[in-house]
């Protein structure tokens, strides 16, 4: 238990350091800049006209359908690490058990590619 | 151990803090940006309680992935923050509602982790030590094969959320042309050089 923390305080030290330092920065500017606040340098400008719309535009439900095939992608290879570390010990039931998780994720891949939710158009 | 008590004070304090700005900050994306703040400490605790698959899943699966939908679809509603605000009252009830049932549930279920005659012995039940075995290796030597009916089972959840999520999203569009190779190559010969008689046309 030591021993494994003990390899991830280079991390913590590093996120330390990171966060001091990004810290500074932002410390330093409020301290070291001239600091004139005024509402017109907040406002809204576009090439002198008020702004037109909303700067915040709908996505489109492509991305979604793209972002949740990543997500059930990723998750089948988060299932592959352990699988891959102990196949020497699970034996020929863990190899068959995971190859029929595949199968069926692979039913879902034929799917999606014959559908063309893979294609972007 | 100072470290690690240090470690523990410093993700705890901030995972709780970023959640609760979760839910209150004004702006949805912003709420992402926490959660994703709030993913990332709770992965520094799994890491101080010795569960390294688990941290590094969180942050692969839920860092990776879930907050990156999470964006996508707070960017898909077109929330404004202005009429979010109203309609506070009137949702309050059905969130209180919800909330309290989530209490009374996660209260029955602590309650039945300390009066169970069966907690001693699945408290007791052997997590091997991480010097004889890593916590990945612990994993895959039972998902496998002693849970292979819940694998199999997680196997068909992603079946059903990727059908799901096709048939639910994905539309042909109309009118859309595509450069097609196979169409092409397999056209043959259909263009040719002619000779043009003169003053004589095609």
């Amino acid at each position: 238990m030591e021993d494994l923390l003990r390899e991830y305080l280079p991390i913590l030290i590093f996120l330390g350091i990171a966060i001091a330092i990004s810290g500074i920065a932002i410390l330093a500017s409020y301290i070291v800049a001239p600091q004139h606040p005024d509402s017109e340098k907040d406002s809204a400008y576009e090439c002198g006209f008020e702004a037109f719309d909303d700067a915040r535009a709908r996505f489109d439900v492509r991305y979604y359908l793209v972002a949740i095939l990543f997500i059930i992608f990723d998750l089948e290879v988060a299932f592959l690490f352990p699988w891959a570390v102990s196949l020497a010990d699970i034996g020929a039931f863990g190899f068959w058990s995971m190859m029929a998780f595949l199968g069926i994720l692979t039913i879902g891949f034929v799917y999606e590619w014959k559908k063309g939710a893979l294609e972007w158009e | 151990m100072i470290i690690q008590g240090l470690a523990f004070y410093l993700f705890a304090i901030i995972a709780v803090a970023s959640a609760v700005m979760v839910i209150t900050a004004r702006n949805p994306v912003h709420s992402v940006l926490w959660l994703i703040l709030t993913f990332f400490n709770a992965s520094g605790l799994f890491l101080l309680l010795g569960a390294e698959f688990l941290a590094m899943i969180l942050i692969v699966v839920y860092v990776g992935a879930v907050a990156v939908l999470f964006l996508f679809v707070v960017m898909m509603l077109d929330l404004n923050t202005v009429t979010l605000r109203e309609g506070m009252t009137e949702y309050l009830p059905i969130g209180l509602t919800v909330g309290l049932v989530l209490f009374a549930e996660l209260a029955v279920l602590f309650g039945g982790w300390v009066f169970s005659g069966t907690v001693e012995v699945s408290r007791a039940s052997p997590t091997p030590a991480l010097s004889e075995m890593t916590n990945t290796e612990a994993l895959g030597a039972l998902v496998y094969t002693d849970y292979v009916y819940l694998f199999q089972a997680s196997g068909l959840v992603l079946l059903v959320a990727m059908i799901g999520t096709i048939l639910l999203t994905h539309r042909v569009r109309p009118g859309v042309r595509k450069q097609k190779i196979a169409d092409q190559l397999a056209r043959g010969r259909t263009v040719e050089l002619k000779k043009v008689q003169n003053r004589g046309g095609i």
